[in-house]
């Protein structure tokens, strides 16, 4: 399966890029798993991945909800609008 | 690269995403009607000072289709909690200078106390959901502000003041 998760912020500067494309060998990945994932490949990123929200379809979701590749992903940092 | 002055309008136009300096005035009209007797609007602006600390200017960035969805959002809480109660918010992106509007919330209601109570209501619900970050630009460096109370968790209910 192929997810695309949109980047922003302090987050995309961490990670280098505003979009990342991700390959898996499962057909759907938890949340908490894309964020683990995403920990193990980009470790200089933990801590604010940890802080991190996955947003799935432009909702926040917890951390069991299941990715598929149909889903929009972005990982939302905290934010600070205003 | 995306273009300039961009602004992305919610569907019924009462929110919007804009590289464009915000215009208090029309973004108020959007939310006085005949039977609100109250109008109160919240600007925020580029501050120069904090502390020690010279801001040149900030700069913001939002993941627009969220953040129109979250600031709907902040607009159906806002009528559900206060009955009547109508709401408008605008927020910036791209560079906003010193002085100059990163966001205004305009609220109107038969009678002020709603307004009053909703008006802050929204602000501190934006800086708890809506997907907008922030970067200080000082002349010695920059920085992406995060959340700035506690632990961040946008899934935690509004909290009424």
């Amino acid at each position: 399966m192929e997810i695309i998760i949109a980047l922003f912020a302090g987050l995309a500067d961490r990670i280098g890029t505003s979009r990342l494309t991700f390959t898996t060998t499962e057909a759907s990945v938890t949340v908490d798993q894309l964020k683990e994932i995403l920990t193990e490949n980009y470790p200089a990123a933990a801590s604010l991945i940890a802080v991190s929200f996955v947003a799935v379809n432009q909702e926040y979701a917890r951390g069991e909800v299941l990715i598929t590749s149909t889903d929009e992903v972005a990982l939302i940092p905290p934010v600070s609008g205003g | 690269m995306k273009p300039k002055n961009t602004t992305i309008p919610s569907d019924d136009d009462r929110y919007t995403i804009t590289e464009k300096p915000l215009c208090i005035e029309s973004i108020t009209q959007k939310v006085i009607t005949a039977n609100h007797g109250a109008t109160l609007t919240f600007i925020g602006t580029t501050r120069e000072m904090t502390g020690e600390q010279r801001t040149l200017h900030l700069e913001y960035e939002a993941y627009i289709p969220m953040a129109l969805t979250k600031l709907r959002q902040i607009g159906s809480e806002v009528e559900q909690q206060w009955p009547g109660t109508l709401c408008a918010i605008s927020h910036r992106i791209g560079t906003v200078e010193i002085t100059e509007s990163s966001v205004v919330i305009a609220v109107s209601s038969p009678h002020r106390a709603h307004c009053y109570e909703s008006s802050r209501y929204a602000i501190e619900r934006l800086k708890q959901i809506v997907p907008i970050w922030k970067k200080e630009i000082w002349d010695d460096g920059t920085e992406w502000k995060g959340h700035g109370q506690g632990p961040w968790d946008p899934t935690a209910p509004g909290q009424l003041s």
